[in-house]
C-alpha cells in the first residue's frame, strides 16, 4: 500500500481526556452534501469548533432520519457519493488533521455491500475512529463488531428512551469509544426531550459503563446544547448543522462560512455551559 | 386429512432467521417494541380463543373459506395438467391482504394499542387495513407514496371513506419503499400507542413469520379442498410475488410435501436484462432493508433501487426473507413474467374464465400454461388468484390504448 495508514486507537478518547471539565461537541454532517469537496472544506474549516466529527455515510433509505438529513442524503447520492469515496475523504482529511476523531454514521446495507472486513480495514486505514450503524441493534451486531474490533475501530452503541434496564447491559456489552444516548423516541431533528428525563437516562447509563455518554437528537440551538452539556459528556448536533448547509445551498453560496459560524456558537455554548 | 404436513421445517429460528435471512435490523428505539410484539404474538398463537375469534371473523366478515375453482376452459386451452384457482379475490376488499390485516388488528386489540399505522403501494393493503380499523373503531394512518396516491385515486378515496387518514409520502422517490420508511419513522416516534400492520411477509421478526401464519389459511384451505376433490395433493402450487405474502401463504402448508413443487412468479417488468423490473431474487442480491436481511434490488454501492412493474403491488425492491431462503435451498422455484405477458394473461383469463384478475396474479397466470405442460395431463396445478382486477382496469385500458 502506498499511502500510509492513519489508524490511531487512542484518538477517539482524546477530546474527553483533554477536557475533563467540560462537555465535548460532536458535529454531524453528511458526506457528499452537496459534494465531497464541500464536505472536505467543512471538515477542515467549517467544523473547526467541534471536538469530534460525525460523518454521515449516505443511504437511500435512512429510516431513522427526519426530513433534513433525508434530504442531505439525497443530495449526496445525487452527487454520486459512494462509501469508497467517503473513506477517501477521511484519508484526505487525515493528511492535515491527525487529532480530531471521525465517527462514521450510517446504515447497514452499504457497509454489508462493501463487506464488513473490508470496510473495517479500509476505514481504519483511512483514519476513521468509530462507526455508528443505526439499523444494527446489539442482537445483530456481533459479526460487524468482530470486524471493527479486529481493525481497532470502535462500534458506538445507541441507547434510547425505550432501552430498559434489562436491555441496557446488552447494548453496552461491546461498546467502546463512547455511548450515544438518543434522547427522544423519534427521528433526527424533530422532537426535543426534557432535560430531566435525559439527566436520569444519562445517569443510568453512566452507572453501567465507564465510557463517556453523548446526548443527541433534537438539539437545535446553543441554549439547548448548553443544557445538554451540563448533563452529558458530549452533545451531538446534526440536523441543525445540516440545515445550515441546505440554507446556504438555497442562497447559492458556499456553506462553509455559515456552518463555521453556527458551529462556533454551539461550541461556545457547550464549552461555557458548566461555568455559569 | 390423510396426508399430514411434515414437521421437519421449523423456520424461523428464535432470532427470526431463515438460514442467513430475516432477523431484526431496526434502530434500538424499535427493538423493545419488536420484542414485545414477538411475545404478544407467541402468546396469542398459543391461546385457542385468539384463533377462534380470528376464524369467526374470517368466516363471517372476510368470507372464508374461499372456493377452489377448477378453471376448465383455461385447462382445455392449455391442454395439459388441470388448473385450479384458489379464489382469494372473492374475499372482502377483493384480495388476500385482509387475511393478514384481520389477524394483526385482533392482535393490536389484544395488546391494547389504540392507534394503527400501515404502508401501502397500490392501496390494497391500505384499503384492507382501513377496513379492519373501521370495523373495530380504531384510528388509522396510511402512508402512501405521493406518486402512488396520484396513480391510485380510487383506492385513496376508499381508504378515506373508511375513515383512514392517508398521508402522501414525498420523501425519496415517493413510492412503496418510501411509504414503508415513513411508517417506520412514525412508529419510532409514537412508540407508546401505535401498532404497525406491515402488509407483506417482510420486515423485522416476527413480521415475516406472523404474516405468513395469517396468510397460510390460503394454503391450508387449498390443500384440504384439493384433497377432497381429487384425493391427492397438487403437483405444483403457483403464486405471484412482490413482497411475497400471498405466495408464502399458499406455499407454507406444502413445504414438507416433497412432491409438491412451489413456484413463485416475480415481476420482470420490461425484462430482466434491463433495470426496469421488480425481480429481487432473480435480479438482486442479499442485503439489509426494512428490518430484514433478504434479496434486494441494489446498486454496487448498496443503495436501494426502485422496482418497476406494471403492477403497483409487485414493484417493491425486496422480498420476504423466507422466499430468499426457499430460493437458496432450492425448495421453491422462482420465475418471472414481463408486463406484456401479464397483460396478455389478464385478458386471456377474463375471456376464458369470466374472471378479471388483478395484475399481480396475472403474472402467475402468465406462467401457468408452461407449468401445466411441465406437470402434464392428469396432474393438478393450484394457482392463487390473490386479487380481483377492478382496481387495474384504468391502467390496463391505458396500456391497451383504450380511453375510458
Amino acid at each position: 500500500m502506498s499511502a500510509r495508514s492513519h489508524t490511531d486507537p487512542w484518538r477517539l478518547s482524546g477530546p474527553f481526556e483533554r477536557n475533563p471539565d467540560r462537555a465535548c461537541l460532536v458535529a454531524y454532517i453528511m458526506a457528499g452534501d452537496p459534494d465531497l469537496e464541500t464536505t472536505y472544506q467543512l471538515m477542515t474549516t467549517g467544523l473547526a469548533g467541534a471536538d469530534i466529527i460525525e460523518l454521515g455515510m449516505p443511504f437511500s433509505d435512512p429510516m431513522a432520519e427526519g426530513p433534513s438529513i433525508q434530504r442531505a442524503a439525497q443530495r449526496a447520492l445525487k452527487a454520486g457519493t459512494t462509501l469508497k469515496a467517503v473513506l477517501g475523504l477521511v484519508r484526505r482529511f487525515r493528511e492535515t488533521d491527525t487529532v480530531t476523531p471521525v465517527v462514521l454514521m450510517g446504515y447497514l446495507n452499504p457497509v454489508e455491500s462493501y463487506g464488513y472486513e473490508a470496510f473495517a480495514r479500509d476505514a481504519a486505514d483511512a483514519g476513521a475512529d468509530a462507526a455508528i450503524i443505526v439499523d444494527c441493534p446489539p442482537e445483530e451486531a456481533n459479526a460487524l463488531a468482530d470486524a471493527l474490533e479486529a481493525a481497532r475501530l470502535s462500534l458506538i452503541p445507541l441507547a434510547t428512551p425505550t432501552t430498559d434496564a434489562r436491555r441496557l447491559p446488552m447494548v453496552l456489552k461491546r461498546a467502546s469509544g463512547f455511548i450515544y444516548y438518543v434522547s427522544v423516541a423519534g427521528v433526527t431533528g424533530v422532537k426535543s426531550a426534557d432535560a430531566g428525563s435525559v439527566a436520569e437516562a444519562v445517569a443510568r447509563i453512566k452507572a453501567a459503563s465507564r465510557l463517556p455518554v453523548a446526548a443527541g437528537f433534537g438539539v437545535r440551538t446553543p441554549e439547548r446544547a448548553a443544557e445538554m452539556a451540563r448533563i452529558a459528556d458530549a452533545v451531538v448536533v446534526g440536523s441543525a448543522i445540516v440545515n445550515e448547509v441546505a440554507a446556504a445551498l438555497d442562497e447559492g453560496v458556499s456553506p462553509v462560512e455559515r456552518v463555521e459560524t453556527a458551529v462556533w456558537r454551539l461550541a461556545e455554548a457547550v464549552r461555557n455551559a458548566r461555568l455559569a | 386429512m390423510s396426508v399430514a404436513a411434515s414437521n421437519a421445517y421449523a423456520w424461523p429460528d428464535e432470532r427470526g432467521r431463515f438460514g442467513p435471512f430475516g432477523g431484526r435490523f431496526v434502530p434500538e428505539t424499535l427493538m423493545p417494541l419488536v420484542l414485545e410484539l414477538d411475545q404478544a404474538y407467541a402468546d396469542a398463537k398459543a391461546d385457542p380463543s385468539f384463533q377462534e375469534e380470528l376464524d369467526g371473523f374470517l368466516r363471517d366478515y372476510v368470507g372464508r373459506p374461499s372456493p377452489l375453482y377448477f378453471a376448465e376452459r383455461l385447462t382445455d386451452h392449455v391442454g395439459a395438467a388441470n388448473i385450479w384457482f384458489k379464489r382469494d379475490e372473492l374475499n372482502h376488499t377483493g384480495a388476500h391482504k385482509i387475511n393478514n390485516c384481520m389477524g394483526q388488528v385482533l392482535l393490536a386489540r389484544r395488546m391494547k394499542k389504540p392507534r394503527i399505522i400501515a404502508e401501502t403501494g397500490a392501496g390494497q393493503h391500505g384499503v384492507a387495513t382501513a377496513t379492519v380499523c373501521a370495523r373495530f373503531g380504531l384510528p388509522c394512518t396510511i402512508y402512501m407514496g405521493a406518486t402512488d396516491v396520484e396513480r391510485q385515486k380510487p383506492n385513496v378515496f376508499r381508504m378515506k371513506l373508511l375513515g383512514a387518514e392517508v398521508v402522501p409520502v414525498t420523501a425519496g422517490r415517493a413510492t412503496l419503499k418510501d411509504a414503508m420508511n415513513e411508517a417506520l419513522r412514525d412508529w419510532v416516534t409514537n412508540v407508546h400507542d401505535t401498532y404497525y400492520i406491515i402488509g407483506t411477509a417482510a420486515g423485522p421478526h416476527p413480521y415475516p413469520a406472523m404474516v405468513r401464519d395469517f396468510q397460510s389459511v390460503i394454503g391450508r384451505e387449498a390443500r384440504a379442498q384439493l384433497m377432497e376433490r381429487t384425493g391427492r395433493l397438487p403437483d405444483a402450487v403457483v403464486a405471484a410475488i412482490g413482497g411475497g405474502s400471498n405466495a408464502i401463504g399458499l406455499f407454507h402448508p406444502f413445504i414438507g410435501d416433497e412432491g409438491v413443487r412451489l413456484i413463485g412468479v416475480e415481476a420482470a417488468g420490461r425484462g430482466l436484462d434491463g433495470p426496469d423490473h421488480a425481480a429481487s431474487l432473480q435480479g438482486g442480491r442479499p442485503g439489509v432493508l426494512h428490518g430484514n436481511r433478504t434479496y434486494l434490488l441494489q446498486d454496487d454501492d448498496g443503495q436501494i433501487l426502485e422496482g418497476h412493474s406494471i403492477s403497483a403491488g409487485l414493484d417493491y425492491p425486496g422480498i420476504g426473507p423466507e422466499h430468499a431462503w426457499l430460493h437458496e435451498t432450492g425448495r421453491a422455484e422462482y420465475r418471472a413474467a414481463t408486463d406484456q405477458e401479464a397483460l396478455e394473461a389478464f385478458q386471456l383469463c377474463s375471456k376464458l374464465e369470466g374472471i378479471i384478475p388483478a395484475l399481480e396474479p396475472s403474472h402467475a397466470l402468465a406462467r401457468i400454461g408452461e407449468i401445466s405442460r411441465e406437470v402434464g395431463k392428469g396432474g393438478n396445478v393450484v394457482m392463487n388468484l390473490c386479487g380481483r382486477g377492478d382496481k387495474d382496469i384504468f391502467a390496463v385500458a391505458q396500456h391497451l390504448g383504450v380511453r375510458l
